[in-house]
């Protein structure tokens, strides 16, 4: 059953992504680690810390395109997900830095000796073992998706009306979390990472393996949505973001399927949080800023929703932007995301990939050109289709 | 109305109002198993409403809807009535436009719903037969690859009647299932529902009345949410109400 | 952390807190300045009243010299002397002579207020107030008294002053009586009691009289009682200071009276309490619905989320910014009225480009709600960083009017004017719009359009030119909006994003396509917000009526005003 399950997940578009992931995280270290600076083929280090903090970013869009290019919920709070898992990371991580804080105390991080706080919270126990914390990196952001999509979901909270609750959840947090209250290190967050698994964080072989995970996480994470969205249970979700109501009368649970979208979804989404803190060395309350959130979907659109590698290519492509823009003109960022926010949602709905799609059709099938198929948000209405076909 | 058992809808004094207006009043209808009924009747009549509230879409505010006997549908919600085993085709031809016509068909079929099980489904020879099977019932057997989206009006309307079938319902509720289609094609699908009728029971609305005539199955008058006239084509359309609210003269 | 400044329902925190704190400070030194300064506040209005006896200064300065020389018997006979001129600037001089601090020089003879300056005594005329320069203190004497010419100065005090002919001069002095709760003042005060006419004094005389019974030992039981319901029904501030007071040193048989008294005052007390507090949440629920109502238009009617709702509202502070820099350049005397100039500008300039939005953008998207949100969202990025490129990033100084400025004590309730114009403001746009949408053929259309798009586009309603207008016309109020939060609100490019969230948990909670939805969302999220704060702290607070909206939801997904039947398509 998950044989064949996995089989048809391993198409050629999947197996070639797959591949290049691997490729990547073998020869990215390599490349890093054994060709000496100076010499052809080296990959400096702020390259490998670079370029894995755009792959864990794309992960964030994959498992973002799961739910809104499959799925049709647009979520604009996945970067909460992102972020709890983060800062699940981050608490091992601090965990791990024992008595070497600036208060020396081995028994509270230094926020808490600042706080005057006496002993770890409760919910601080347990960091201290990285099993323990890689549990939470995915059971925190699935256990508040589960309840957050189970209680939206079944009450059938759609289009706009979720996508701005998901994005008040992603603003509760960040409030809550910049409370010192909280216990998560307030304003400041967490940061002064030391080592994880005993290498020291900033050591290059540690960056390098952080790199490597990283990319072998985003191709196991090719593998699930390839998995799902290949299944019949893909299906389901395509069908469900065509015509939801139309599902239903099929027999399909629609606010199960959805819920197990956005839990897979946002489980993904911590995983790529927690991949992401050690390499930037910092988790603050900024990662639930809404923008954030928002800024994720245009990686999803640019790169093309609705298709695996989309939002990878995306997510890599307007981060390599945003990294020349905000060095280089700094005043002209805001500009450029605002434009590509108009320009995608108008001329490229179906992003980069759709356009390659298109081009290629184009080419190989002369004439035989692409059906008008409705973008996913089109028939939203569900049995209320444009009356294009009618009469 | 009283004999609920050995039926299989069975409506009595159902009501519902939308902002004051009733869509609804007071509606009573019974349907037996291996029965066909048209349902004809103005615009505004409550038909869709109807089928909203058998499957579930809206709730009434007033009566009893029983499937089999003893189901009360109105406790359930869509999902759970399509379970239960009432298939619904649309007014409007609603079909999953970005899929192939096999996807569709592979939706639609009686297996297991359950997250896991949909996830982990591999269509048996069985299911791909009975695919088949229902391609050349509807005769949509040379674009099962294409998607819904690219078929004409009328092969949508079969592909929703074919995704009727694979459903494998004990009640089918069609809404104006010719609409769009040519005449020959209307006489065709006049001739599946007779057929399907022999085995399930069939509710069917619908405003072409040579199509009624073709059906040859009980007839029931909507007006305004209620029951107007019921019997045979004949009774009811030599019905003086009938002619005065809908048919004209 | 630009977003922590951003706040979801209720007023910045950070620097704003800062300055709605040094205003709630400014206020109060106001208000314990004036409470101290009453007495010689009326005395001075007194100056100005008319046909008040007034005497030449050199007359009356020859009077006060009168004080100095001779004994106790002339004095007496010069305190006479001096209160029958009836001239309030004799009060003064005769209580610093009760208090023992009157002194005269003795070469010359001439009596002055003095102050300690070294080993010298500044001094000053007590009539005109002029300095005198400075003696040594040997130098000086003091003008003597005892104690009968005490109480005849105390007399003389309550004669000019409590039966004075200014009523004005009559509150101060029975305010000042009611402050001191001297037992002395109590046969003063029944003799002029007797001859009050004025109500508003009598009450005021007679919460004195009361007070001062209250401290005494030697009176009746009946009387004390009588005197702790005065007290109590004066609705005082100070009353449950009194009481209390008055419940320590009482007998034991008046404790139970006060107590019941004082019980009652508590009640009173968190009544009013709770009233300012509804008071707070309508002003934060009239921000919100000013934020808000555009929104909820354009939602209803295209089912579109204009992310880009909080620029307008941010361009319309802008707009207030621009006009005040230049009345300030140009036309400083115009300063009071540079709302009324802003107002029509600022809707103006963001219903056009609302339009322009519209026509240009979102007509594109239709269909595609979720699309429609991103490129709006895309616009909100590139109007915010328009403004920061023109503006600069920080905060712009926006000027209250002086008709904006201040507060207006309400029974109980301070009401600052800046909140009260706002809830004024809120109730006129929201009218205004009724009127727009019950009365008005565009407004028939909008409504059309709302409940059925397709059936109104049939019966040849022209939905683009409605959609254009009616985004125009949400971004125009948004703009409004915009205005009125420059007053109470920092004026920065982040302004609007706060909002946005706010404005939808109000349209969410309210239901759409009804504006009376709105306004009690809005009025309902204020008021919660302003009840769980002192609970939960300002941002608990929020997010409690976060999760509580999302728990709403569940029960009414469409809101509490929610449009039935077929036409609304799930």
């Amino acid at each position: 059953m998950l044989t064949q399950a996995l089989f048809r997940a391993l198409d050629r578009k999947a197996i070639w992504l797959i591949g290049i992931l691997v490729a990547l995280a073998v020869l990215v270290p390599a490349a890093n680690l054994l060709i000496p600076p100076g010499q052809f083929g080296h990959v400096p280090n702020y390259a490998v810390t670079l370029f894995g903090k755009y792959l864990s970013y794309a992960m964030l869009a994959l498992a973002l395109d799961l739910v809104w290019g499959y799925c049709g919920i647009l979520s604009l709070g996945h970067g909460a997900f992102f972020a709890l898992g983060g800062y699940a990371m981050g608490m091992y991580l601090m965990r791990q830095i024992g008595n070497r804080g600036v208060y020396a105390n081995a028994q509270l991080p230094d926020f808490m000796v600042f706080l005057n706080w006496k002993e770890l919270p409760w919910y601080w126990q347990g960091f201290d073992n990285f099993a323990f914390a890689m549990l939470m990196v995915m059971l925190v952001p699935g256990i508040l998706a589960f309840v957050f999509g189970f209680l939206a979901f079944r009450s059938r909270v759609t289009g706009v009306y979720l996508s701005i609750i998901t994005q008040a959840m992603t603003y509760a947090l960040l409030l809550a979390f910049f409370r010192n209250d909280m216990g998560f290190g307030g304003n400041n967050g967490l940061t002064d990472f030391k080592d994880i698994l005993g290498q020291p964080i900033a050591a290059p072989t540690t960056r390098a393996s952080l790199f490597a995970a990283t990319a072998i996480a985003l191709a196991l994470s090719v593998l699930v949505c390839s998995t799902i969205v290949r299944s019949k249970l893909g299906k389901v979700m395509v069908a469900v973001r065509d015509a939801e109501s139309r599902t239903r009368f099929l027999g399909y649970r629609v606010e199960y399927v959805k819920l197990f979208a956005f839990v897979v979804s946002a489980v993904m989404a911590g995983i790529a949080g927690a991949l992401y803190v050690p390499q930037v060395g910092i988790i603050n309350p900024g990662e639930f800023d809404p923008a954030n959130s928002i800024e994720v979907v245009i990686w999803t659109a640019v790169g093309g929703r609705g298709t695996i590698v989309g939002p990878i290519i995306g997510a890599i492509l307007v981060n390599m932007g945003k990294s020349y823009f905000t060095g280089a003109l700094p005043e002209l960022w805001l500009f450029a995301l605002g434009a590509l926010f108009v320009g995608v949602t108008l001329f490229l709905p179906k992003g980069i990939v759709g356009l390659l799609g298109q081009y290629r059709s184009l080419t190989t099938r002369r004439e035989q050109h692409q059906p008008q198929t409705p973008g996913p948000m089109q028939l939203e209405a569900g049995l209320d289709p444009q009356p294009k076909a009618a009469e | 109305m009283s004999d609920k058992t050995g039926t299989m809808l069975y409506l009595d004094g159902v009501s519902v109002a939308f902002d004051g207006f009733k869509a609804i009043n007071n509606l009573s209808l019974i349907v037996y198993p291996a029965e066909m009924l048209a349902i004809i009747g103005p615009n505004g009549a409550g038909k869709t409403t109807m089928m909203d509230i058998i499957t579930g879409k809206t709730r009434p505010d007033d009566g009893e809807v029983l499937f089999d006997g003893r189901t009360d549908l109105t406790r359930l919600d869509e999902a759970a009535i399509a379970n239960l085993g009432i298939g619904r085709k649309f007014q409007k031809p609603t079909v999953f436009e970005s899929q192939t016509v096999w996807d569709n068909l592979e939706m639609a079929l009686r297996k297991p719903r359950g997250i896991f099980a949909t996830l982990f489904y591999t269509a048996d020879a069985a299911d791909i037969a009975r695919i088949e099977d229902i391609l050349n019932t509807v005769r949509l057997g040379h674009r099962k690859n294409d998607l819904a989206a690219n078929l004409s009006h009328g092969q949508k309307q079969w592909l929703e009647i074919g995704m009727l079938l694979a459903q494998d319902p004990k009640l089918l509720l069609v809404d104006e299932p010719v609409a769009g289609m040519t005449d020959s094609e209307t006489a065709e699908t006049a001739k599946l529902l007779r057929e399907i009728a022999t085995t399930r029971s069939v509710v069917v609305v619908e405003h072409d009345m040579s199509f009624v005539r073709d059906l040859g199955s009980r007839v029931t008058c909507l007006a305004e949410g209620a029951v107007l006239a019921e019997g045979s084509l004949e009774q009811v359309s030599a019905n003086p109400l009938v002619i005065e609210r809908y048919l004209g003269r | 952390m630009s977003m922590i400044e951003g706040s979801l329902i209720g007023e910045r925190s950070g620097s704003s807190t800062a300055s709605l704190g040094s205003r709630l400070n400014r206020q109060w030194n106001w208000r314990s300045l004036a409470a101290r300064l009453t007495l010689l506040l009326a005395l001075l209005v007194s100056f100005s009243s008319p046909g008040f006896a007034q005497a030449p200064d050199k007359q009356l300065s020859a009077l006060v010299d009168a004080l100095y020389p001779g004994d106790y018997g002339d004095r007496q006979a010069a305190i006479a002397a001096l209160v029958a001129t009836g001239d309030p600037r004799a009060v003064p001089v005769l209580q610093v002579l009760g208090e023992g601090d009157l002194y005269a020089v003795e070469a010359t003879g001439k009596v002055a207020f003095v102050e300690r300056s070294g080993s010298n005594y500044a001094l000053t005329d007590p009539v005109t107030g002029a300095a005198l320069g400075e003696v040594a203190r040997s130098d000086t004497e003091k003008v003597r008294v005892n104690n009968s010419l005490r109480r005849t100065i105390r007399t003389a005090i309550g004669q000019m002053t409590l039966l004075s002919d200014n009523p004005g001069t009559r509150l101060s002095a029975a305010q000042s009586i009611l402050r001191d709760a001297d037992p002395a003042n109590l046969d003063l005060l029944d003799t002029a009691l007797a001859s009050e006419a004025d109500s508003k004094i009598r009450t005021t005389m007679e919460l004195a009289r009361a007070v001062i019974l209250l401290k005494s030992d030697d009176v009746s039981f009946e009387d004390q009682q009588q005197a702790a319901a005065t007290v109590a029904a004066s609705g005082s501030r100070d009353a449950i200071t009194i009481l209390t007071s008055a419940l320590a040193s009482a007998p034991d048989d008046l404790k139970p009276a006060i107590q019941s008294s004082l019980d009652g005052l508590q009640r009173d007390r968190a009544a009013w309490a709770a009233l300012q507090n509804v008071w707070f949440g309508v002003s934060l629920g009239s921000v919100l619905l000013l934020a808000a109502i555009g929104l909820a238009i354009t939602f209803g009617v295209m089912g579109v989320i204009n992310m880009a709702h909080g620029e307008m509202v941010m361009l319309g502070a802008y707009t207030t910014f621009a006009v005040q820099e230049v009345i300030r350049q140009n036309a400083p005397a115009l300063f009071d009225y540079s709302l009324a100039i802003a107002l029509p500008l600022a809707f103006l300039l963001t219903a056009l480009i609302g339009i322009a939005i519209e026509r240009g953008v979102i007509r594109w998207l239709y269909g595609r709600a979720l699309e429609t949100l991103l490129a709006t969202w895309g616009l909100s990025l590139i109007l915010q960083q328009t403004v920061r490129s023109i503006f600069g990033p920080t905060n712009r100084q926006v000027g209250n009017p002086s008709w904006m400025s201040g507060s207006v004590d309400f029974y109980g309730l301070s009401l600052t004017w800046s909140r009260v114009w706002i809830v004024v403001f809120a109730i006129v746009v929201f009218v205004a719009l009724l009127v727009v949408l019950n009365r008005t053929a565009l407004g028939l259309q909008m409504r059309a359009v709302t409940q059925n798009r397709r059936m109104a586009s049939a019966m040849g309603i022209r939905t683009p030119f409605v959609d254009a207008m009616t985004f125009g016309l949400g971004s125009g109020i948004a703009g409004l909006a915009g205005v009125a939060l420059s007053q109470i609100d920092n004026v920065s490019p982040n302004l609007g994003q706060g909002y946005i969230i706010d404005s939808f948990m109000v349209v969410v909670f309210g239901g759409v396509g009804n504006l009376w939805g709105t306004l009690v969302g809005a009025m309902t999220l204020g008021i919660a917000n302003k009840f769980l704060e002192p609970y939960a702290g300002a941002v608990l607070g929020k997010i409690l009526i976060l999760v509580l909206i999302i728990l709403f939801i569940q029960r009414r997904p469409r809101g509490l005003f929610a449009l039935k039947g077929r036409s609304v398509e799930a």
